[in-house]
């Protein structure tokens, strides 16, 4: 494993991701590296999967920029990377006049930036609309291209791409410093040695900061904003057709109430700033907090089906906005820096931007040939009765259903194991096939998918994890009764 | 597509399943089909190695394979044909059932009757909204059951078990037997939801405390987990604060309850009570869909083997008598819980019923010296004085068929505890 690249990029989330799938396309060596064991581990994984329009953003900053850019990205590359999207619209409501100054602002901002299609509705049409709103909620700006996307199977897709096209990755990787060498490329210190590149690419998230100042004597400040969600089980019939938002704040967007890509319904998120960043932990009062709001929109919300909850943590640079591009006085590093919402909508926009500087600077010239993406296959659950008798008869692991819950097949959980950025422990194969993604929680599935894990990898079963690092799921054999040592 | 037809085809092949199969056959049902999803039949039971099953069907004490091996052999003696490793992905109205194995595909197979016998499922931690991290090292009690006695490993060494359910004391056992440290049990009701007998043997002998009224308000660890703190609660289940007790473990294992796995009957469009997550069904256990019926823990969620087989063996010879067209569907008498009842099966008796019917359900809470009543309008039918009722035994009762004399249908059958001195 060589630790000399042309290009470093220190993040594995959907920016980074996003970024070395657009550098793919050049004849630079990539790496990417992250803390954690696969990629999309931080607020990349718990965020509230919307595809905002963008009508909340201040015209002119760079938010408003990327996101309506990054919008109008999404629906071709999910359709180009096989990855769920959909355009099911949303309603910010409002309960006051207060409120309906606030969603005139929204509605002025969403025009300046470019945002088709809002309006302001009255009672009547959002009840028709939405029949289990609080019917207390007076109006509601209507906004049709709002959109919901699986924001993890996007950054497993995109990360999946750029390794076909040459870009490796690797994980567990915690970046210790940053220095220069005499001959001007950069050292990185790292948990795993050090690591030699020309090009650094910041996109590690609530860490983006702290790297940033080892580089430049401009500071920047990122608050870690903790989010906290529920998530329902796929009721028979949607509750709600479109994400419902309340007025935002200064904290954020608000709690929203939302379908998801899979059928479920996503309540949340809190907002609350911790010192920690790693601190994913809910806690009653954030969950509490959640609930509180979520009744406004939703008197008739019951928790009997949740099946999970969780939190992600959003990295908020203090002046507001996103930090996008070279970092000032380092000539060679690059960064995405203060990523919060918008920032999923806005990523495909920000990696092509960014790409589009990194190559004219530092005079990257495109890759001969690229490999086209690989789209994984549909899964079984989706398939008509025809295409499942095919598969089976091409593929007779088809026929083994390991998640019962979420009808996930062998096959699938194979095909998972074996994508480019390769599933190795159970959360990776979970996200990536939605194994244990049901109203079971794995409690059926997770000894099944640890088993083929080991037989596919050869790792042993006593060293298979949940998602990675020491996180492991057994501690012994029957016959050694022995205490396990913990493998940090 | 591959077009078959049986008479009876049976979904699972744990002990429900197999004692419907059993029946069915030896009433004298030739064409028979049992799909069982894993490797071999015998259903939980085959991860149940502890003893305590058949007290009553078989008046010994065996361990969960055992007592699977003899239905087992049973329905091999009968030639019924039991499909493992064959899943089944849907069950139609008019009784299609779409399967899947490695072996034979996809299938399609028209069934005469279908009896559901898919058993249950346990509650996740996301059914309780418990806060903390979400680390590795928590596991439902069934999940680590697996583990150590299919598989032969270890899930953790130091444990906290939440739940009184009967794996969860199970287990407690299971684990300190094998040389881990179970630190508590803990239970948010006043009382166990499990039997009186596995509190004893699993808890008391091995002096693992028990904490009634207390939950598990945080989970820690980053990776794995590292410790969690358990709150007493207050009648109304609330977390009191002050009462926190931290304990270092690695494992958490949930016992929160059981849930009858009823995807296939609710895409069949069979009617599921609120009351037992189950079928809504007759006293022939057919439920809201004709020709399609259901026992076992699919139903409602059982203390005793010994209950599910008998139930499906009612179920097995009530689905023979269908596809042979015996019994015509008439008027029914609706059922209903009354004060301190929950969830009586079956929810409606065909009126002037030729057999006993047995009336099953759970307590909704401990009550001392008191009676079982079972009513129509002003008419007593039945009262039976118990030294206690308890959640986590089922009550049952035979109604000889003369008792039903004279109703009519126009009132329900109430049942309810009337409580005695205490």
């Amino acid at each position: 494993m060589t630790n000399v690249t042309d290009i470093l990029i220190i993040g594995g989330g959907v920016i980074g991701c996003a970024l070395a799938r657009e550098l793919s396309r050049f004849s630079a060596s990539v790496l990417l590296v992250d803390r954690a064991w696969d990629v999309a581990e931080g607020a990349s994984k718990a965020n509230s999967g919307i595809v905002h329009a963008g009508y909340d953003a201040v015209p002119g900053s760079l938010k408003a920029k990327y996101n309506v850019e990054g919008a109008q990205l999404y629906p071709s590359l999910c359709e180009e990377l096989s990855v769920p999207y959909r355009q099911c619209g949303a309603l910010v409501v409002g309960f006051s006049e207060e409120d309906r100054d606030t969603l005139e602002d929204l509605l002025s901002r969403g025009e300046a930036n470019g945002v088709p299609g809002l309006r302001i509705i009255g009672r009547d049409e959002m009840l028709a609309l939405e029949p289990q709103l609080n019917p207390d909620a007076c109006f509601a700006l209507l906004v049709p291209t709002s959109g919901i996307v699986s924001p993890y199977e996007l950054t497993f897709a995109l990360a999946d791409d750029a390794a076909l096209n040459g870009v490796s990755f690797r994980f567990g990787v915690d970046v210790h410093s940053v220095s220069r060498e005499s001959d001007g490329r950069f050292l990185v210190s790292t948990s795993q040695g050090d690591l030699f590149c020309r090009i650094l690419v910041n996109c590690a998230g609530s860490s983006s900061a702290a790297l940033h100042n080892q580089l430049s004597s401009v500071k920047y400040s990122i608050t870690h904003r903790r989010g906290q969600y529920y998530l329902l089980d796929r009721p028979a019939a949607l509750p709600f057709e479109r994400t419902i938002f309340q007025c935002p704040s200064r904290m954020g967007k608000g709690v929203l109430v939302s379908p998801t890509v899979h059928g479920n319904v996503l309540l949340g998120p809190s907002a609350e700033d911790i010192d920690d960043p790693l601190n994913t932990e809910t806690t009653q009062e954030g969950l509490d907090s959640v609930m509180e709001k979520v009744r406004l929109t939703w008197p008739g919300v019951s928790l009997r089906t949740n099946i999970t909850n969780f939190s992600g943590v959003r990295a908020h640079e203090d002046s507001g906005d996103f930090v996008i591009g070279a970092v000032e006085g380092c000539p060679g590093a690059y960064e995405a820096l203060g990523i919060e919402s918008p920032g999923l909508s806005s990523a495909p926009a920000i990696a092509r931007a960014l790409c589009a500087q990194i190559s004219e600077e530092q005079a990257l010239t495109p890759s001969p040939e690229t490999v086209p993406y690989r789209k994984p296959a549909v899964p079984f659950r989706e398939m008509t009765p025809e295409e499942q008798e095919k598969a089976l008869r091409e593929n007779p692991l088809y026929g083994n259903v390991i998640c019962r819950c979420e009808v996930v097949t062998e096959a699938e959980i194979v095909q998972a194991i074996h994508r480019p950025v390769p599933a190795l422990h159970i959360d990776a194969v979970k996200r990536r096939t939605r194994a244990g993604m049901g109203r079971c929680q794995g409690g059926f599935c997770s000894p099944r998918v640890a088993s083929i894990i080991s037989r596919e990898t050869g790792i042993p079963l006593l060293e298979i994890t949940k998602n990675g690092g020491s996180s492991y799921l057994l501690t012994g054999t029957l016959s050694e009764r022995a205490e396990r040592k913990d493998r940090t | 597509m591959i077009r078959e037809h049986v008479d009876i085809l049976i979904i699972g092949a744990g002990p429900a399943g197999l004692a419907a199969a059993i029946a069915a056959r030896e009433d004298g049902i030739d064409s028979i089909l049992v799909l069982e999803r894993e490797a071999m039949p015998g259903g939980i039971l085959r991860q149940c190695i502890h003893n305590g099953f058949g007290l009553h069907r078989f008046k010994e004490e065996l361990t969960g394979p055992e007592y699977a091996q003899r239905d087992i052999d049973r329905a091999l003696e009968l030639k019924i044909p039991i499909e493992c490793s064959t899943t089944v992905l849907s069950v139609s109205k008019d009784r299609v059932v779409t399967c899947i194995s490695r072996e034979k595909g996809l299938r399609l197979i028209e069934a005469g009757a279908v009896i559901l016998a898919m058993g249950c499922r346990e509650r996740p931690r996301g059914a309780l909204c418990t806060p903390g991290t979400r680390c590795a090292g928590i596991y439902s009690a069934g999940t680590a059951q697996r583990f150590v006695n299919l598989e032969g490993f270890m899930p953790g060494q130091r444990v906290v078990i939440l739940g009184s359910g009967d794996i969860g004391l199970i287990m407690a056992r299971r684990m300190t037997l094998q040389g881990a440290k179970v630190l508590a049990c803990v239970e948010i009701m006043p009382f166990s939801s499990g039997l009186n007998r596995n509190i004893v043997q699993c808890l008391q002998d091995y002096d693992i405390p028990l904490y009634l009224s207390h939950t598990v308000t945080d989970i820690q660890g980053r990776e794995r987990l590292e410790s969690v703190t358990v709150s007493k609660v207050d009648e109304r289940r609330r977390p009191i604060p002050g009462t926190e007790m931290v304990f270092e473990c690695d494992t958490l294992l949930l016992s929160v309850g059981l849930i009858p796995e009823n995807e296939l009957s609710e895409g069949a469009g069979v009617v599921i009570s609120p009351a037992t997550s189950g079928a809504v069904v007759t006293d022939s256990f057919e439920t809201s869909v004709p020709g399609i019926f259901a026992c076992g823990n699919v139903l409602h969620v059982h203390d005793l083997v010994d209950h599910v087989s008998n139930e499906s063996f009612r179920a097995g010879h009530a689905a023979a008598s269908y596809v042979r067209s015996e019994k015509k569907p008439g008027l029914m008498l609706k059922v209903e819980d009354g004060a301190g009842v929950r969830g009586v099966v079956p929810q409606l008796i065909r009126l002037a019923p030729q057999e006993p019917v047995t009336l099953m359900f759970r307590p909704s809470g401990v009550f001392r010296n008191a009676s079982a009543v079972i009513s129509c309008g002003d008419k007593e039918l039945m009262r039976r004085k118990a030294m206690i009722f308890t959640p986590g035994e089922m009550a049952a009762y035979s109604l000889k068929p003369e008792l039903f004399a004279g109703l009519d249908g126009s009132l329900p059958l109430t049942v309810r505890i009337e409580k005695g001195d205490e």
